[in-house]
């Protein structure tokens, strides 16, 4: 195979000719900043590239992309980008969609574009808010938020959104967040490398209706006692020197949180993103708390399954490599088939 | 012992039985035998939605309705001249279509108390002489059946369950069918047990020969083939001759078809077929739910496929939104409504037209799209194409309404030329079409069609955004402008309202007809053989057929105009009536029944005799 050639694009070229219209100060900036000085790394042709979106704030990034794009329907954007994909394996397909339209309006096609493993890349703008329809509530609000439409707050509870993927069995499920570019870009490599459905949640500030969120994980003062990064095949330790780590208790189904200093180093989780088993991941996933402390980042899991675009393309090819005549003398055969008479 | 041969110029004939029977496919055989020796046939299957209703009970009947003759026939027949009851169930549930003085051959065996019981016979008919307006053949078709298989190596329940093939053995050789397709059938079929081809083919034989040597029946029928156009001629259902049309749209047209579909009835069959034709580069997914699916097959457009979804009526009422969405993108998209007898769940195997209004104007916002159906199960072919052709020139839904009745029946179809059939072949947008030379317009439109731009994913240069909101014209960039959405969408309206479709014909032998016949759909069969019998006994009667639903053709208000009275019977409570008054301004008659069953031509040729006596 000969080295593909360098394309030599930049994040301009990435830039549609929109005005961007999202609040000043909105996370989805950053976002949009970092996909945009992302894009060049993966060395494909422009035309190559298509986003697909939903309803919601975060929806109108397409828009923005100088590639193909469709802002499309409420929480259809797997679906729609499902059938592009199936269809069409020669392009690179991105979902862009916000917590509303991922989990609640099309919480079906996302989970079940997750169990299928299309090849999309799903990146998810978790707010825990709606913005665009003003300040409801959404599925990733935290009990007891007071919104416009919960004046008492909310009674339900919220969906987790890596635990929701990982139950889905999704084959690349990994978290980031708005402000930390670096962090995002090598996120969004991972994934841009994954053959598969690889599902990007991405903490994203609205600065209207939820600010501040994601405080503690962005506060120089509280950040590294909160967060913790994932590499693979490193142990999991985090705070000030490593004070804290995650550990497997003996008799237990889930990880938690330990000093480092009481607990034997063996007894430290090493990462690994490519556990067969969703179960370790969906642990990592259970760690954070409601004040967002332990909140793992990074990627959760990559794992190798084919992707439903490959098999779909697969069976197509195996039978068209039976075929030994011209598509209407196929068809002709084909409308010939079973029992026929003639009359004269 | 010689039997005597009698002549007979059409015939009726329904098997009924439990759903575990085997009517569907004993009908099925009997047809495909009928069409060998060169009949006109129609066929008209009725089952129930469950798959195994308790055995012996009336929701368990199933039954397959041939018409068969030595002329061209519209119908499956109003009434059949003869009734194959396998159960008491089956004799009961049928017996009030049955004239005085029709055949019918019962399975005695099924005749048990308990069997009379369930279906609420104090006594058997057989025994009193509440059937004594019929000529009854009483068979033991199970024991003779189970005695017939005696030494064969084959369960007890194998044996009895091949009574279905006793019972077409013997229809088979009362009416004189060539039987040798059954037996590659059952070859083909039971190919993995040979065992059971043996046992079926015995059974086959054992009905065949019960029929020559027993004196209950004492005359054989001949049913002359019938006078059809010369060609290669298969029997085909309206789901299966969809199918077909679909895989020649992709074929015709050069682009992969990408079905997206939802198991629903009775729609799964298109799902079921197409999913069988991969070597066509024809891609299926059973998507997780209808919006999916129609999402999918949008996608699939947006990438240059030609994009089909395939569900009925509950399913067309969740695609509505996506299929607006379509509306707004201006991208090809196929939408098959199998219709069935609604609201809701209504009677999924039941048949019904009740899905035009919603075809015509359920989604949001002005959002027109191009509705065709079809006539006839044969005519679903042609119907697909059109709808493709439709779709792929003007870049817009299509939505083709079949229905239970034609998806389900069937009728012998003259195969096409494959040369003969549209050129479908589109052109995709290759290069910037702005006066500038390197601008992209993808809202620019064609002057003719006022389609736009086909520009999809991997073609360098088109990059562009395009998406639900509000486009402006030409750029296809987020608009506001008061202006230019009165614009956009009068210019939606006119896209579809514009597409030239056939004028419709109108058939009025006689030439002094003051009363028009409108239909649309699947009424056609009845409302001509209707007209015909209006026809026989000195009425005149024309009669016209839609198959353009939107937009309508463009001389049918003149046609409308040349007559005295516009009736327009429909399997819906008159929603095409509704249509033709609002547009033309006729005073349409609606005729209407939603009973699940097709019009018999009998009860329009009567209504149809009431409007002429008044005019």
């Amino acid at each position: 195979m000969s080295e593909p050639v360098a394309l030599k694009l930049t994040a301009k070229d990435f830039k549609s000719d929109q005005e961007v219209r999202w609040c000043p100060g909105c996370g989805d900036y950053a976002i949009l900043a970092a996909v945009q000085g992302f894009m060049p790394e993966l060395n494909i042709p422009r035309e190559n590239i298509v986003f697909v979106s939903g309803i919601g704030c975060s929806s109108r990034f397409p828009y923005y992309m100088n590639t193909y794009g469709m802002h499309s329907i409420h929480g259809r954007a797997p679906a729609i980008a499902t059938g592009l994909s199936v269809s069409r394996p020669d392009l690179s397909v991105w979902v862009v969609t916000g917590d509303g339209d991922a989990l609640s309006i099309g919480g079906n096609h996302l989970i079940h574009a997750l169990r299928r493993n299309v090849n999309l890349k799903i990146l998810l703008f978790n707010n825990r808010i709606y913005g665009l329809t003003k300040g409801q509530y959404s599925p990733t609000s935290e009990v007891g938020k007071i919104t416009k439409s919960t004046p008492v707050g909310s009674a339900d509870a919220p969906f987790n959104p890596l635990s929701l993927a990982l139950g889905a069995e999704a084959t690349f499920v990994a978290r980031t967040i708005d402000s930390d570019r670096k962090h995002l870009q090598s996120v969004l490599r991972a994934a841009a490398q994954h053959e598969g459905s690889a599902f990007v949640e991405i903490y994203q500030n609205c600065n209207i209706f939820n600010d501040g969120a994601f405080d503690p994980l962005k506060e120089p003062a509280t950040r590294d006692d909160f967060l913790i990064r994932l590499e693979h095949g490193q142990p999991i330790t985090f705070g000030a020197g490593g004070q804290f780590c995650v550990v497997h208790p003996p008799g237990g189904f889930g990880l938690e949180v330990r000093e480092t200093a009481n607990t034997p180093v063996e007894e430290i989780v090493v990462h690994d993103a490519g556990v067969a088993d969703p179960a370790y991941a969906f642990a990592l996933s259970r760690l954070p708390g409601l004040d967002l402390s332990n909140t793992p980042i990074g990627v959760f899991r990559s794992v190798d399954r084919p992707s439903y675009d490959s098999v779909v393309q697969e069976q197509v090819a195996a039978a068209k490599a039976t075929v030994d005549r011209t598509p209407e003398q196929q068809l002709a055969a084909l409308l010939g088939s079973g029992d026929t008479w003639t009359i004269l | 012992m010689t039997k005597q041969i009698r002549q007979l110029d059409r015939v009726v004939i329904r098997f009924a039985g439990d759903s575990g029977d085997g009517m569907q496919l004993t009908g099925d055989r009997f047809t495909s035998e009928t069409a060998q020796l060169g009949n006109d046939i129609s066929t008209l299957p009725n089952f129930p939605a469950e798959i195994r209703a308790p055995a012996g009970t009336l929701p368990g009947v199933s039954s397959f309705q041939v018409h068969f003759a030595d002329y061209d026939i519209l119908t499956p027949g109003d009434a059949p001249n003869v009734l194959v009851a396998m159960n008491p169930a089956a004799l009961k549930a049928n017996l009030a279509d049955l004239p005085r003085g029709a055949d019918i051959i019962v399975n005695t065996d099924e005749f048990t108390r308990r069997n009379l019981a369930k279906v609420g016979y104090a006594a058997s008919p057989l025994d009193d002489d509440s059937l004594a307006g019929y000529a009854v053949h009483p068979v033991a078709l199970t024991s003779m059946t189970i005695g017939a298989l005696a030494e064969h190596d084959v369960s007890k329940k194998d044996a009895e369950r091949a009574k279905n093939m006793f019972a077409l053995g013997l229809l088979s050789w009362m009416y004189s069918r060539p039987y040798e397709s059954t037996l590659r059938f059952l070859e083909r079929k039971f190919a993995a047990r040979p065992e059971l081809v043996a046992a079926n083919v015995a059974a086959f034989r054992a009905g065949w020969n019960f029929g020559e040597t027993t004196e209950d029946f004492a005359v054989r029928y001949e049913v002359k083939p019938a006078k059809m156009l010369p060609g290669t001629y298969r029997n085909i259902t309206g789901n299966a001759a969809l199918s077909l049309g679909l895989v020649a749209a992709g074929v015709r047209s050069g682009l992969p078809v990408f079905l997206g579909a939802y198991p629903i009835t009775p729609a799964s069959d298109i799902l079921h077929e197409l999913s069988r034709h991969k070597k066509f580069g024809v891609v299926t997914m059973q998507a997780e739910d209808e919006i999916a699916a129609v999402g999918a097959a949008l996608g699939a457009s947006y990438g240059g496929s030609l994009g089909v979804t395939t569900t009925s009526g509950p399913g067309v009422a969740l695609k509505s939104e996506t299929i607006s969405l379509a509306v707004a993108l201006e991208l090809p998209l196929v939408i098959v409504d199998v219709q069935r007898a609604g609201p809701s769940t209504g009677m999924p195997t039941k048949t019904e037209q009740a899905d035009l209004n919603m075809a015509l104007y359920g989604r949001h916002g002005e959002a027109p799209v191009a509705v065709i159906a079809p006539k006839s199960p044969a005519d679903c072919f042609h119907a697909a194409l059109e709808a493709a052709r439709i779709a792929l020139t003007y870049r817009t839904p299509v939505i083709l309404l079949s229905d239970n009745y034609v998806a389900n029946g069937s009728e012998p179809w003259l195969l096409p030329d494959v040369e003969s059939l549209p050129d479908l072949r589109v052109e995709f947008a290759t290069k910037p079409n702005g006066e500038d030379g390197t601008t992209f317009l993808p809202y620019l439109r064609d002057p003719q069609t006022l389609a736009r731009p086909w520009a999809v994913p991997g073609t360098a240069g088109l990059e562009h955004r395009i998406g639900g909101l509000e486009k402006a014209d030409k750029t296809g960039d987020i608009s506001y402008d008061p202006a230019n959405h009165d614009f956009m969408v009068r210019t939606r309206a006119a896209r579809i309202e514009t597409i030239p479709v056939p004028d419709v014909e109108v058939e009025d032998p006689d030439g002094d007809a003051r009363v028009l016949v409108l239909g649309w759909g699947s009424t056609y069969g009845p409302i001509g053989a209707a007209c015909r019998g209006l026809r026989q006994r000195g009425l005149s009667v024309a009669q016209a057929h839609l198959r353009h639903l939107a937009p309508m053709p463009a001389n049918l208000g003149e046609v409308l105009g040349r007559y005295d009275k516009v009736v327009v019977p429909e399997m819906n409570l008159g929603q095409l009536a509704h249509v033709i008054r609002a547009k033309y301004l006729v005073d349409a008659i609606g005729y209407n029944q939603v009973r699940g069953l097709p019009f018999t031509a009998a009860e329009l040729e009567t209504m149809l005799e009431e409007v002429l006596k008044n005019v």
